[in-house]
């Protein structure tokens, strides 16, 4: 038989491995900083591009773009390569997908502090940075398809289908989640508004954690665990299953992160029964996992690399079984807007991403350098510093979420609110919040473990930037095999695959969005919600780039318990002239959808100077910046138009006076501040922002006989 | 509140409907699918993985060479 010699490029795994590692330390970094935020409010150093509204995006997405993006190209570009037994497509296209990416993360980096983001949870890069996106992604995809189409491999190998539908539904994600209207280089609005953007970002945001935090992890899963295990995976008949299933049910259970929201009450139900059958293929590919270890148990003993992959695949395991249990109603009622949510994600990438990448690392550098791992003492001790930090992270968060929750939910036998002061119940958790960045903190050091042990395991081999390989070219005959014809069939054409995974992902997608976009026409106006004025249009986008989302839902559940906190609980027909929502996920403030005529002027100014002034204790930042920073009205204009053009109906022409309709509202707020003793200015942020604080849910209330 | 007027859209039950055939034939036809699959097959490609230079054109795990690697 003729046999064809050829190389492996391990060139760019080596340069994505490396970046993930540098990201991977800085995510973290950043993670640790918010964390002790939370309690030591002045560790901003009174710098606004420190402040935690703006940081934690940056900590989000160093961690899944920067440090998890980047392992799992460098996992797939090694994998990939191996499977198909063929280097991959265009070594240009690889360099330009690696520095592409690259670029990406640092104009990400950049932005996000200076406050230049579109608030949506992991989707916050301007439109300019999302073109960007696209085109790299797109190069990663056309690189592994002219991989897989010039493959001597006749068969492709489960994992690969786990990058193809990566690939595939990353791909429509982030065109339909990031359809924006650029309003300047560095400002956009969502197309879609209130109800609408919420469903489309949440079904954005729940499959971004199932396609770029779960299928290619599940794919590395499959080449690396047997690598590791030197076995073969424990069925091939449960990977297709699970496969199919997995890609098929997830893109339905987006709506299960709105619950008792304004959604629609079938789609939150569509949600949470999709949720519930998500368990048995999450399962299928866990079980799949440790099964393959059966009979080798004694090896994880032994082998620090298998104790990485067996925790992440336990942590993929209790993290997919905890999902839908927080798509029941009555414990999303507990969990939603508290801590709860934050131990489920940190269980995902701190277990399942964290512990899998290090295991991966840990098995790839070596056999890249041609030599045996430094120390296995000190990957072992790497392996249960990261492990304790996850547990030292996950349960007091667990604690505090379930413990906050039930506060707020508190009456006395009177039948009024037992803890009224928000603050009190943070207050309370603070405890928690130290804990958890103590965990943090050992995750952190566990870190500089790994880049030690690497560093020296590197030096002591030989990089082998091209591997020789060799095998037999692709040979075109018939199938040998009897039984199973259509699924070879599909798996042999690449191209076919993915359009049929494309078609899966699109059932799920469009019979959960259609409905939505319907929505628009068949949403109940409220007459009293009218669009916002010049400057609190202005004021919003401020709240926008501080990151306030990050912290203050605004968005009442229609629970007891919250409407006698906040008010009447939140209409659909509130939101409409809201591009982008702003719902929020996260209680660690208050909620704030009814704030206005809440508190004087005063109060918010004095508020803002520093928080502990009007509330003592509270975690919440200084935003000193926003009483010296005048605001810039020459975008008015734009904005006015960009709205209208969405649909906002502020009359023809109105761009021509809105600055003029905006300073005299700015007038009338500066007026009534400096009444109060407060020596302010008309051309100040903080007016705007006051000014949009002081209209939030106000609509509603001028005329209740408008509300249905 | 909301729900009333999702119902007004003509024919929103058959959405549910729908999603539920679709995801049982899909289901069931993976089923059927895997159970189907040729046993020489399977254990083929769950040695993929593992054996760098088997022949890539066999249906049975066969190398090229160095058989113990």
């Amino acid at each position: 038989m003729q046999v064809e010699k050829f190389s492996y490029d391990n060139q760019i795994v080596k340069q994505f491995m490396i970046a993930s590692v540098v990201f991977a330390i800085v995510g973290m970094l950043v993670g640790l900083i918010i964390a002790v935020q939370l309690y030591v409010p002045e560790l901003n150093f009174g710098i606004q591009y420190l402040t935690f509204g703006r940081i934690r995006p940056l900590h989000t997405n160093a961690v899944i773009f920067a440090f998890i993006g980047n392992i799992m190209f460098a996992g797939v570009y090694y994998s990939l390569q191996r499977v198909c037994k063929a280097r991959m497509w265009n070594d240009k296209l690889s360099q330009f997908h690696f520095w592409g990416w690259q670029l990406i993360i640092l104009a990400a980096a950049i932005t996000l502090p200076l406050g230049i983001t579109t608030s949506k949870e992991y989707a916050e890069l301007e439109w300019p940075i999302d073109l960007m996106i696209a085109v790299v992604w797109l190069s990663f995809g056309a690189n592994m398809f002219g991989t897989i189409l010039k493959r001597r491999e006749k068969h492709i190998y489960v994992a690969v289908w786990f990058y193809i539908a990566t690939f595939v539904t990353i791909t429509v994600l982030h065109v339909v989640n990031s359809i924006e209207l650029p309003v300047s280089l560095f400002k956009s609005y969502s197309v879609y508004a209130g109800v609408q953007d919420a469903l489309v970002q949440w079904w954005y945001g729940h499959n971004a954690v199932a396609f770029f935090l779960t299928t290619p992890f599940l794919g590395l899963m499959y080449y690396f665990l047997p690598k590791a295990a030197n076995r073969p995976v424990y069925s091939y008949r449960l990977s297709i299953l699970h496969f199919w299933a997995l890609i098929f049910i997830y893109i339905w259970a987006g709506p299960h992160h709105l619950l008792y929201s304004a959604l629609p009450d079938w789609a939150q139900s569509l949600g949470t029964v999709f949720s519930i059958m998500l368990i048995a293929p999450s399962w299928g590919g866990m079980l799949n996992g440790l099964l393959t270890l059966r009979g080798a148990w004694d090896r994880v003993r032994d082998n620090p690399i298998l104790k990485f992959m067996v925790v992440a695949v336990t942590a993929y395991g209790m993290a997919t079984f905890e999902g839908p249990m927080l798509s029941l109603k009555s414990v999303n009622a507990i969990s939603h807007f508290t801590d709860w949510t934050i131990a489920h994600v940190h269980i995902g990438a701190l277990g399942w991403n964290g512990m899998l990448s290090f295991g991966i690392l840990y098995w790839m550098i070596p056999k890249m350098w041609g030599t045996e791992l430094y120390s296995k003492k000190l990957a072992n001790s790497h392996f249960w510093i990261s492990t304790l930090g996850i547990v030292f992270y996950a349960v007091p968060m667990y604690w505090a979420g379930i413990a906050q929750s039930l506060m707020w939910k508190q009456f006395t036998p009177l039948g009024v609110l037992q803890y009224p002061n928000f603050l009190e119940t943070t207050l309370q958790i603070i405890p928690m919040y130290i804990i958890r960045s103590f965990g943090g903190l050992l995750y952190f050091a566990g870190m500089f473990m790994l880049v030690y042990n690497l560093i020296k395991t590197a030096k002591a081999g030989k990089f082998i930037k091209n591997e020789e390989a060799e095998a037999a070219p692709y040979e075109k005959d018939a199938d040998k095999f009897k039984r199973g014809m259509i699924h070879r069939w599909l798996e042999k054409r690449p191209v076919k695959f993915a359009l049929l995974a494309l078609v899966v992902v699109l059932i799920g997608g469009l019979v959960e969005l259609v409905p939505t976009f319907l929505i628009k026409s068949n949403i109940p106006t409220i007459a009293a919600v009218k669009p916002y004025s010049p400057l609190e249009l202005q004021g919003r986008d401020i709240y926008i780039r501080e990151g306030c989302v990050s912290c203050h839902s605004q968005l009442v559940r229609p629970f007891r318990s919250e409407t006698e906190r906040y008010g009447e609980y939140s209409k659909a027909g509130e939101y409409v002239y809201d591009h982008p929502f702003l719902w929020g996920s996260k209680r660690t403030g208050p909620d704030l959808a009814r704030e206005g005529n809440k508190y004087p002027n005063v109060w918010h100014y004095l508020h803002m100077e520093d928080p502990r002034q009007m509330s003592p204790g509270s975690i919440m930042p200084r935003f000193p910046w926003l009483l010296t920073q005048t605001l810039d009205i020459s975008t008015t204009p734009a904005k006015i138009n960009a709205m209208r053009s969405l649909g906002v109906p502020y009359e023809i022409g109105y761009e021509n006076f809105a600055n003029q309709d905006l300073q005299k509202q700015a007038d009338v707020i500066t007026q009534d501040l400096i009444k109060n003793g407060i020596p302010a200015e008309p051309d100040k942020d903080i007016i705007a922002l006051i000014a949009y604080l002081q209209r939030l849910g106000t609509d509603i209330k001028v005329n209740q006989a408008t509300i249905k | 509140m909301l729900s009333e007027h999702i119902s007004r859209i003509d024919g929103i039950a058959i959405y549910p409907i729908i999603s539920l055939i679709v995801f049982s034939i899909l289901f069931i036809g993976t089923i059927v699918w895997v159970l189907r699959l040729d046993k020489k097959y399977l254990t083929r490609m769950e040695n993929l993985p593992l054996d760098s230079n088997f022949d890539n054109n066999s249906e049975e795990i066969k190398f090229y060479n160095n058989p113990e690697k």
